[in-house]
């Protein structure tokens, strides 16, 4: 049933052009555009040691978890209780349950759709390695998926209807973007920005996967902080969460 | 009995929205639950679907207790909410399809369809249906799962004339094919066509329980008459009459009710006087008559 529900969700989401061509096209386009760009396979001091390529690669990785938790998931789940959807699926043998579930397992198969065309273009087009510490990588990816997801399920939670909810998700989504760093590397910031940037939740993950591709261990507080944001932005929407 | 409702009991913080509820649906009928706006109607039916937990009273859906035995409750329920719709782009036969796969015994979601006269609009989003076709497709998936019992909330709300008379025809398939219907409206004109009996809700209270006709002669069962009278009268003429029990003058049009030989007295009472009664009706007592003497007031007012 959640593989259904789950299929009939990705469906959906393809018909909204916004979605893959945000998810997915964004962050490819920024890496072809940047990558192909002279000098962008060499380590750069302005980007921490690391090349053009693989930053705007971990740049793309972030945006498309940004779009995705921050926009997209309390969008869409602030637009199903406003049109009571949930409500209707609550008569049926299948709980509403289901459907954010379904939810959540298709955006974060999104996320990590994207991520693995990301490190295999780099790769093949741009030399960019494989992530050198691959476990901490993932570790990074899944804690950021996590604490991205949760804040967008605490909007859906308090946003009243779908337009509420993109809006919300709007006014967290670009500050986000500047302290992560996307607008300007973090290495270009003043210390004091990046200082608060490295503690946000995009900022966290996206400096924790950087660490991790240059092969360098990425650190623990910020992990510590991304498991952070999810537990406590998880549990608030489980309580504040209405289906109706 | 496949529904028995009995003292049911609801608030809402310090609201009561259902203060004592009792009525029971017998297998294979058309099942009304009429009143104004506010009357308690949906909490009342949401207590039924096992949506709402009931403050007092009990409840019983074929035998389960809604919120205690919900998965099967669901099985065998179809609800179709008021408003209540499906993400925009979705396609008919997807949603059908899809819902139909919820349930142990799905109905056959494309004969379904045909029923529904929705056969040419399979691969139609939701998002493009008109009013009338959206309706379709929510009682379509309030049947989905081959349901014993039908409930259906302010079925035609917004529908205009021609699609609301469709949509009762297929309320009466429907029920022609053995599915209990309970049917929430506050359109009198649709109760009385189609429900065999008729819960009439007002304030949180049922005021009573009777067939369409069964309501309508609780009601004093006296004529009224309406008539423009040429040249005019004086009222008096006929409100010495034995006959009569009120006058009433709108414009140029009187209003005449009183007991049974009404029309004789009065127009007997013209004649003698040469006084033509111009568009002369008679008016039988209707539901909506009913309704203001259980209530006190219209279901337009309320």
């Amino acid at each position: 049933m959640l593989a259904r529900l789950t299929f009939m969700e990705l469906k959906l989401a393809l018909r909204e052009i916004v979605i893959p061509l945000f998810v997915l096209a964004l962050p490819v386009g920024l890496l072809l555009g940047f990558g192909f760009q002279p000098g962008s396979r060499h380590p750069n001091a302005d980007l921490g040691g690391q090349t053009g390529a693989e930053y705007i690669a971990a740049i793309g990785a972030g945006v498309s978890l940004a779009v995705l938790g921050l926009s997209v998931l309390p969008t869409a789940l602030a637009q199903y209780r406003e049109k009571g959807v949930l409500r209707r699926l609550a008569t049926t043998p299948v709980r509403p349950a289901y459907l954010l579930a379904a939810q959540l397992a298709l955006y974060a198969a999104a996320a990590l759709f994207t991520v693995a065309v990301l490190v295999v273009a780099g790769d093949v087009l741009f030399g960019t390695p494989i992530p050198k510490s691959l476990p901490a990588f993932l570790g990074a990816l899944v804690l950021g998926i996590a604490a991205l997801f949760a804040i967008g399920l605490l909007v859906a939670a308090v946003a009243p209807t779908g337009k509420a909810g993109q809006t919300i998700g709007m006014i967290l989504f670009f500050p986000s973007l500047f302290l992560g760093g996307v607008y300007i590397p973090r290495e270009t910031m003043p210390a004091v920005l990046r200082d608060i940037g490295d503690y946000s939740p995009l900022g966290a993950t996206l400096k924790t996967m950087r660490d991790a591709w240059m092969g360098t261990e990425p650190r623990v507080t910020q992990l510590a902080i991304m498991a952070g944001y999810a537990v406590v932005a998880g549990l608030a929407a489980t309580r504040l969460f209405r289906w109706e | 009995m496949v529904i028995e409702v009995t003292n049911l009991h609801k608030r809402y913080g310090g609201t009561v929205a259902v203060d004592d509820v009792s009525f029971s649906v017998e297998r294979g009928e058309i099942f009304g639950v009429l009143g104004p706006n506010g009357a308690g109607k949906t909490t009342t039916v949401e207590c039924v679907e096992g949506l709402r937990k009931p403050d007092g009273g009990t409840v019983s859906v074929l035998g389960l207790d809604p919120r205690r035995d919900r998965a099967e409750l669901t099985q065998r329920v179809g609800v179709q909410l008021q408003q209540s719709e499906l993400p925009e782009k979705m396609k008919v036969a997807e949603a059908l399809a899809l819902y139909g796969s919820f349930y142990r015994e799905p109905a056959d979601w494309r004969r379904l369809m045909d029923e529904l006269g929705l056969a040419g609009k399979a691969n139609s989003r939701f998002g493009r249906l008109s009013g009338g076709q959206k309706q379709r497709v929510s009682i379509a998936l309030a049947l989905a799962g081959s349901p014993e019992i039908a409930i259906l909330d302010e079925l035609t709300t917004g529908l205009d004339p021609q699609a609301r008379r469709d949509t009762w025809q297929l309320i009466e398939q429907v029920r022609g094919r053995g599915v209990t219907i309970v049917l929430v409206t506050h359109f009198m004109e649709e109760a009385e066509r189609l429900c065999d009996r008729i819960a009439v809700l007002d304030s949180g209270r049922v005021v009573a329980v009777d067939t369409p006709a069964g309501l309508v002669s609780r009601v004093d069962p006296g004529q009224r008459i309406r008539f423009r009278p040429s040249p005019s009268l004086d009222d008096r003429l006929l409100k010495d009459l034995p006959e009569v029990h009120t006058v009433t003058r709108s414009g140029e049009q009187l209003t005449v009710t009183g007991t049974d030989g009404l029309l004789q007295a009065v127009t007997a009472t013209l004649a003698r006087s040469n006084i033509i009664a111009a568009d002369l009706r008679v008016e039988q007592t209707s539901l909506d008559d009913a309704f203001v003497a259980l209530t006190g007031r219209t279901l337009d007012q309320a």
